[in-house]
């Protein structure tokens, strides 16, 4: 089980900001994620959304573990 | 070096004097605080979210990134996160160095980088309700010309 948070628009839009979900990779918890809710899976997937496992940000896939930490990011506002 | 988000209000005055103590070998201090705008009523109240551990440590990255570029002798950073009110400091940066230039200019580039690149999520809430708010071009080219210089 991966944890799953949300930020910014992205919690907003989800009405979450926080998950459990079972995926062994991103590509699998991306689908996982857009089947529970078309909308939110194409957000995720726009411009300027980033990811960050374990608070790292990667680009492409990447293998997840019960412990993984999954961070979607959206354009960041600044302070 | 110390970097701290907290999602209560400080008072900037005493973490100016806490910063300047016992320092024999600073010529210059110089110090940043930025206060949240009313908007003429149009912001509400501000809402600031980051994410802890993540903010946090790109932050400090790009405050080790001042020091070595100025030669700072320290930095102290605090910023806001949660519901911030008009009036109330956001964002607190102090920087020491052995000669004024340094910390002017090294506060300067903390500011710039902070307003448009730090992790944050910046909500509004005004009289039409909330809305998400992105670095404006103001900011964008202000950190540019950092990079330019460089």
């Amino acid at each position: 089980m991966a944890r799953v948070l949300l930020f910014g628009r992205l919690a907003d839009q989800a009405g979450w900001r926080e998950r459990e979900i079972e995926a062994a990779d991103l590509s699998t918890l991306r689908a996982s994620l857009s089947q529970a809710d078309p909308v939110l899976g194409e957000a995720l997937a726009g411009p300027g959304v980033q990811v960050a496992v374990d608070k790292t940000i990667v680009r492409g896939e990447a293998a997840l573990s019960a412990a993984s930490e999954v961070a979607f990011l959206p354009p960041m506002s600044g302070g | 070096m110390i970097v701290t988000l907290t999602d209560q209000p400080f008072e900037p005055g005493v973490l100016v004097s806490a910063f300047c103590a016992g320092r024999e070998e600073t010529g210059a201090v110089a110090t940043f605080i930025g206060l949240a705008r009313a908007e003429q009523g149009a912001a509400r109240a501000l809402e600031l979210e980051a994410y802890p551990g993540f903010t946090d440590a790109a932050i400090t990255e790009i405050a080790q990134g001042a020091v070595t570029r100025f030669a700072l002798q320290d930095v102290h950073i605090v910023h806001r996160v949660g519901v911030i009110t008009p009036g109330e400091a956001i964002v607190f940066v102090a920087t020491a160095a052995a000669h004024r230039r340094e910390a002017f200019e090294a506060c300067d580039y903390l500011m710039d980088y902070l307003k448009s690149r730090a992790p944050f999520w910046k909500k509004e809430h005004g009289p039409e309700g909330p809305r998400w708010i992105e670095p404006t071009a103001r900011d964008r080219t202000d950190a540019q010309r950092w990079d330019q210089e460089a």
